[in-house]
């Protein structure tokens, strides 16, 4: 309990339920600092080129990008199942953490799920540009039609991934929202003119009673329990992309926990990143405080260990599988063409985060900040190493080629994360980065009693 | 129904659940109670029975898995039938992702509309006024002041007995 004297509480600086309101709307109520500028203006402008590469490959074709015969796909797929990856640490934070009452998430939620909805919107895009013809992004529904009417695929791994990620979306966008209800009347009853007005709209008109307050926790804790099977069944649905092909170095039964251990895993690393950042710029030190910093260190050295133990997995299986194309796949992408992707991944994934297992590490913020951007660099290999390695050399060699991408391909790349940091920078401008209503919850209430003591003095 | 209301603002929740435990043992009627984060004991203190929430996301679940299937099962082997890679028409196990994602969808937003209803939660509700602290860091607990049984003074008194910071009279109610 945060109470105890040996123990440092998990909201430091004794604030107030007063103070927790003042100090998470500052960034909302004041003008931007020059930091947010800079920031933004990068993040724009990252977009801006990213945009132009993405409107140039749509309008020409995907003929501008270095897919061949025997690579089909590339940059677009990995992107895909990178930025799915991303999103799962939000859910995680905010639902499982839910369930299991573990309050140091309180701090994080909010902006993780933020992260989390971003992450998916960059993610849905990158099969919408695949499709070369994303006009025509609506046959992938079953909508009665004029073609038979000819219904799409209930059996393909594809299709469950528009069911996956659009239920994804629109359940994590909901759990957002709803949890940010009363933080958002709190920033109307705060407001005056055009902004109250909005914030009116937004906050449906919450007021707090305690039926209210009731039945919302209820709806919380049942949002929670279904995001909760929900995150885990979208990276197994997106691993069953591959799994469920023939191609060796996809087919294996390992990919669907795999998958999701790495999603949480590069996620982590991200929302590290972003809060680590967040923090010192907006000066939340004392709600993201170094206990979350080592709380979040040390989810990602678990499931950093745990995805070394699916690295192993699968090239045991490889080898004791027997099967020669299985086992070509491997050693093909250990040394192959393509060997340096591999010893990044793993140099990324597997040795980087080791180093968290050192007390000085985890309490330096400069290398935690740069072991979540290796870990992110790993993570987004991995998903390389996956797709172009067991793709390039298939089974006829005649057919074997190398996979290049192409600068537009390139431009893809960087147009998701220009999307995505310059969503959450405007998300840090427009709406409460932290959840108020659930850290005032967990403050200790002797202290406030204490200042509030004070603070009558004092007047 | 025309009422008067005798409005204390607490500053902490012990003593806010104090004052209502006091009230519940008095037979003062109490209003309501408006907090700016959920107030644990509360519900109980203030005798207010589980929500029945949980009912609509089953029910919702079950309305999205059962249409899932269906309609999987009906576009698959009935109104167009195509031979996929020799599986059989009525492929249930191919179907259960989809099924899955629609039981997830229809019970969250079932869950999320019974959420809007119950709490009568749309754009453009007003907020009240006068109770803009409510949602910074304080605690309200209103009293309804339509029992002759009580004057207002002694309603004051009491809330102040038991440590709120102000208590405010309030002609015409809040609502």
């Amino acid at each position: 309990m945060s109470d105890s004297i040996l123990e440092t509480p998990l909201i430091t600086g004794n604030r107030t339920p007063g103070d927790v309101t003042r100090d998470v709307c500052i960034p909302l109520e004041g003008r931007p600092g020059r930091s947010w500028y800079v920031g933004f203006l990068i993040a724009f402008s990252v977009l801006a080129v990213g945009g132009a590469a993405v409107i140039y490959q749509v309008a020409t074709g995907i003929g501008t990008w270095g897919l061949n015969r025997t690579v089909g796909w590339g940059f677009d797929i990995t992107n895909f199942v990178f930025w799915v990856g991303i999103g799962h640490a939000g859910t995680l934070i905010s639902a499982v953490l839910l369930l299991f009452r573990q309050k140091w998430r309180t701090s994080i939620n909010r902006s993780a799920e933020a992260m989390t909805i971003f992450a998916v919107m960059c993610a849905g895009l990158f099969p919408l540009i695949h499709m070369g013809r994303p006009w025509l992004a609506y046959w992938v529904f079953p909508y009665p039609n004029l073609r038979g009417p000819l219904w799409v695929n209930f059996r393909s791994a594809l299709l469950w991934d528009v069911f996956a990620i659009g239920t994804y979306f629109t359940i994590s966008l909901t759990f957002w929202y709803i949890g940010m209800i009363p933080d958002l009347a709190t920033v109307r009853d705060r407001a005056k003119g055009l902004r109250k007005r909005i914030f009116s709209i937004l906050s449906l008109g919450w007021r707090g009673t305690a039926r209210a307050w009731s039945r919302y926790e209820t709806a919380c804790v049942l949002l929670a329990a279904l995001a909760t099977p929900l995150v885990v069944s979208v990276h197994s649905v997106v691993s069953a992309d591959f799994a469920t092909a023939v191609i060796p170095g996809w087919h294996a039964t390992l990919f669907p926990p795999y998958f999701v251990i790495g999603a949480v895993f590069s996620g982590f690393a991200m929302v590290l990143t972003l809060m680590i950042v967040a923090r010192k710029t907006m000066h939340f030190e004392n709600y993201i405080t170094m206990k979350h910093i080592h709380a979040m260190c040390k989810v990602m050295v678990f499931t950093g260990s745990i995805v070394a133990l699916a690295y192993t997995t699968e090239a045991f299986t490889a080898w004791y599988s027997g099967s020669e194309y299985e086992q070509f796949v491997f050693l093909n992408r250990m040394f192959g063409p393509m060997a340096w992707s591999y010893w990044v991944m793993v140099s990324c994934n597997v040795i980087a985060p080791q180093l968290l297992w050192f007390k000085k590490i985890r309490n330096s913020l400069g290398a935690i900040f740069v072991l979540s951007l290796v870990v992110n660099v790993g993570m987004w290999f991995e998903r390389f190493v996956i797709i172009t390695s067991s793709l390039e050399r298939d089974f006829l060699p005649s057919s074997w080629s190398g996979y290049f991408p192409t600068l537009i391909e390139f431009g893809s790349l960087i147009f998701g994360f220009g999307l995505f940091f310059t969503l959450f920078l405007l998300f840090c401008r427009a709406l409460p980065m932290i959840a108020m209503f659930e850290v005032k919850s967990i403050l200790p209430e002797r202290k406030s009693a204490q200042s509030a003591a004070q603070r009558g003095e004092a007047a | 129904m025309s009422y008067r209301a005798c409005i204390g603002f607490f500053d902490e929740t012990h003593r806010l659940l104090e004052a209502v435990r006091d009230c519940r043992e008095k037979g003062v009627p109490i209003l309501d109670v408006v907090s700016p984060f959920p107030v644990h004991g509360l519900d109980e203190a203030m005798g207010i029975r589980p929500s029945r929430l949980p009912w609509v996301t089953l029910i919702g679940g079950a309305v999205g898995l059962t249409l899932g299937l269906c309609f999987e099962y009906w576009s698959t082997a009935v109104s167009f039938p195509i031979d996929v890679g020799g599986k059989p028409w009525d492929s249930f196990p191919a179907f259960v992702p989809v099924a899955f994602e629609l039981t997830v969808l229809f019970a969250g937003l079932s869950t999320a509309f019974a959420l809007f209803l119950r709490c009568k939660l749309w754009p453009g509700r007003p907020a009240v006024k006068g109770m803009e602290l409510t949602t910074d860091d304080c605690h309200a607990l209103i009293l309804e002041q339509r029992d002759a049984r009580f004057l207002d003074e002694e309603l004051a008194e009491l809330l102040r007995s038991h440590g709120a910071r102000e208590v405010r009279q309030e002609p015409g109610g809040v609502r």
